[in-house]
């Protein structure tokens, strides 16, 4: 799926940036460092934004679309941050003959953002993930730890309903 | 001595040295087999699977272009019914996701997609589903970019990081894969150099230059327009093989015939404008030297390696030339002295430049050329878009008698013609540089050691008492390696010539395009930068300070070179610019 490029604003910190920092120079001298380096960029940032990028590009002497190449490849990386509440919709075989597809189409347009998206005000992101091993509930969505299951369609407003805090 | 193996290709006899790819063994005993992503030294990925071969023994089909002949009696097939087969159902699945608008296509006729399509009689229609659309990309003033053409074969990405600068890739995975900019910017938003080397190697009509002709013809029609046009050195080396002309043919005579065909008012030669440049470039290196300037100095001749200088050494602007270069000393003088002269408002003249290059679409537009508001040059075309104007005009090129180049900037020396060529300007500076400052007329003036298409090159002369240590390579690649020397304090040299594409312009983004198929086999470079070197021998000037008209300029219009009114016109400022 084509990775969504985030529109909400870069909020990295000066010690996020001093961690990154560190991550570059450890990696400096590695042949193919890009991979390693943007796996500890996100677990730092949590996402991989422009602004992420160009550090690393610009840090390892590598070409920014090289690293975006790279960045849009892997489904691992994300280009969008992840909300206060990450919604995943399971989209393996059970889950999706069981229907998980509309479930996610109502998230998409209850929340109004595309899955690999994150609303404006940072609440919620939506994901669409592989079989999460609960085939027994499909289909299945996660909120962060929370496991929701045998859904339908309408069981969506009240999920978000309880995450409105 | 290199092992030699008995293999068979097709059930024939060969003899071929070990490692030589199937690729290479088969054209050497005249059998093409179809590629459309290799290119050899820069993109050998065998991802296309065009070549596909059988070789016995071999699990499944292997990729040609990367398959190493390794062992004795290794028996090849290149065309069974079963290969046959797979290349046109790969051809299919290409089509499956291509618009297929070859009648409206700028490669139409010249596309490597379309020539294989034709051979594999294939089916156009054959696998129908869901397709990927793309915007067309019009931000740049020098291509257009049409992913919806793109079989992502990823020479355009390979020639790209060839020249250091990599602002396209292959973004996102399987069935949205596509060749683009990081973040999906669009070209015009990335630090691109405008080099055009993409559109040389693109094998479809993904990318292509951004096409001026309709707008030349128009002015050329326009009665109230006075139309000069004027040809860069390396086109009289190039232009004859839109025409089917044999690589390296020199078609200076014929060329300046079609011009005058055209239409235009005036024809001129730029090969005065490159002598100009000798002129004015000789003496702010001398100027350097004696009174303690920023060296080494490095010519700006080159619009694609002025670019990327701003982009990515900003902080080594000062090492580069203040001149112009011959395109816009060329326009410059048209529209100021040559106007004078013929009592023709510089308002009404619209000056053309033919060159070799696509970058010059974005210097005629640069910041800090031109006066009074009027660009030095209002259009500039590529070889291509010239072959293309003088095909729809009907003009039988091939057959046409040589016209020569109009006064008063009809006249180009030697020094002036090699400047098409990797080294043409070192050796052209420095034989104005060694006259002037050994106040001789020296008759040895060949300085072979800065000739050639390798990487860099380098040689030290001892010009009047002064050591003179000079540098000279083409592609940014490699002066990469002469810029990060500088930035380190440990450059050795007074003097660098760079020019942004592989072997000077005789290999520019605006070139006729050749085929992977001739290019993979032939020394583009060295057969076309023959045919300037072989001008330089038979024209009665060498040196650009003893073209007669360079004279006439100085002594009529300019002063002395390095004058006030020459800085004026013919000088310029570079600016720093963002790396994305």
């Amino acid at each position: 799926m084509r990775k969504k490029i985030s529109s909400i604003p870069f909020s990295g910190t000066p010690e996020q940036e001093e961690k990154l920092k560190k991550v570059i120079a450890d990696h400096l001298d590695d042949p193919g460092a890009v991979m390693p380096v943007l796996q500890l960029a996100q677990d730092i940032y949590g996402y991989l934004p422009f602004e992420v990028q160009k550090m690393v590009a610009d840090g390892l002497n590598v070409p920014l679309e090289e690293v975006y190449g790279v960045a849009t490849f892997y489904s691992q990386f994300a280009l969008s941050p992840k909300g206060k509440y990450n919604i995943s919709v399971c989209l393996g075989t059970a889950c999706y003959v069981k229907g998980s597809g509309e479930i996610l189409n109502a998230l998409s347009e209850k929340l109004g953002i595309e899955a690999e998206e994150c609303t404006p005000d940072g609440k919620f992101s939506l994901t669409a993930c592989r079989c999460i091993g609960a085939c027994g509930l499909a289909p299945v969505i996660t909120v962060n730890e929370d496991v929701y299951g045998r859904l339908t369609v309408d069981d969506v407003e009240g999920i978000i309903e309880k995450y409105k805090d | 001595m290199m092992e030699m193996l008995n293999i068979k290709i097709n059930g024939r006899d060969y003899q071929v040295e070990k490692n030589t790819t199937i690729l290479e063994a088969c054209h050497k005993f005249g059998i093409k087999v179809p590629t459309l992503c290799y290119l050899k030294e820069i993109n050998e990925i065998g991802a296309c699977r065009m070549c596909l071969c059988e070789v016995k023994g071999a699990r499944g089909l292997v990729a040609a272009c990367v398959y190493p002949i390794d062992r004795d009696g290794t028996e090849i097939f290149t065309n069974t019914p079963r290969i046959q087969k797979y290349r046109k159902m790969n051809l299919e699945l290409l089509l499956s996701n291509h618009d297929k608008k070859c009648l409206s296509c700028p490669r139409n006729n010249s596309c490597e997609l379309q020539q294989l399509c034709l051979e594999y009689g294939v089916d156009e229609k054959k696998f129908v589903g869901e397709e990927t659309r793309y915007e067309e990309d019009h931000t740049t003033l020098h291509l257009v970019r049409n992913n919806n053409k793109c079989i992502l074969c990823r020479r355009c990405v390979a020639a790209c990081k060839q020249q250091y600068v990599s602002v396209i890739g292959a973004n996102n995975r399987g069935f949205d894969s596509e060749v683009g900019c990081a973040f999906e910017k669009d070209l015009g938003e990335v630090s691109c150099v405008s080099c055009g080397q993409c559109t040389v190697v693109c094998p479809t009509g993904a990318l292509v230059e951004r096409d001026d002709t309709d707008k030349v013809f128009a002015a050329i029609a326009d009665p109230e327009k006075h139309v000069v046009v004027h040809t860069a050195p390396s086109i009289r080396a190039t232009l004859g093989e839109c025409f089917g002309m044999p690589i390296g043919t020199n078609v200076t005579g014929k060329m300046v015939t079609a011009l005058k065909m055209l239409g235009f008012d005036k024809v001129f030669d730029t090969n005065f404008g490159a002598d100009l440049t000798i002129m004015e470039e000789g003496t702010e290196f001398i100027e350097r030297v004696t009174e303690g300037g920023t060296l080494p100095m490095i010519t700006s001749c080159s619009p694609g390696w002025v670019k990327f200088c701003e982009h990515y050494y900003p902080d080594l602007i000062p090492h580069l030339s203040t001149c112009k270069s011959p395109q816009q000393m060329q326009g410059a003088m048209i529209k100021s002295y040559y106007a004078e002269k013929a009592g023709i408002d510089p308002k009404d003249i619209v000056v053309v430049s033919v060159m070799p290059c696509v970058a010059k679409k974005f210097e005629i537009k640069r910041d800090h050329q031109g006066r009074d508001g009027m660009q030095d040059n209002d259009i500039s075309i590529s070889t291509r878009e010239l072959g293309k104007m003088i095909k729809k005009a009907g003009i039988q090129f091939t057959e046409l008698p040589d016209e020569e180049f109009d006064p008063i900037m009809g006249i180009g020396s030697g020094a002036g013609t090699i400047f098409g060529a990797t080294g043409g300007v070192m050796e052209a500076a420095l034989r104005t540089v060694a006259d002037v400052l050994t106040g001789e007329d020296l008759k040895q003036i060949d300085y072979k050691e800065v000739r050639g298409t390798d990487d860099i090159k380098e040689a030290t002369y001892e010009i009047a008492g002064k050591t003179v240590k000079v540098a000279v390579t083409s592609g940014l690649k490699n002066a990469a390696k002469l810029l990060d020397e500088i930035r380190a304090g440990k450059s050795p040299y007074q003097f660098i010539e760079v020019m942004c594409c592989p072997g000077g312009c005789v290999n520019g983004g605006g070139q006729p395009i050749q085929p992977a198929h001739v290019r993979n086999f032939t020394d583009l470079k060295a057969l076309r930068a023959k045919a300037l070197y072989d001008d330089d021998l038979n024209l009665p000037y060498r040196k650009s300070h003893d073209n007669p008209e360079i004279k006439a300029i100085y002594d009529e219009y300019l002063g002395k070179p390095g004058s006030h009114k020459a800085h004026e016109l013919l000088h310029t400022a570079y600016v720093k610019r963002e790396k994305v």
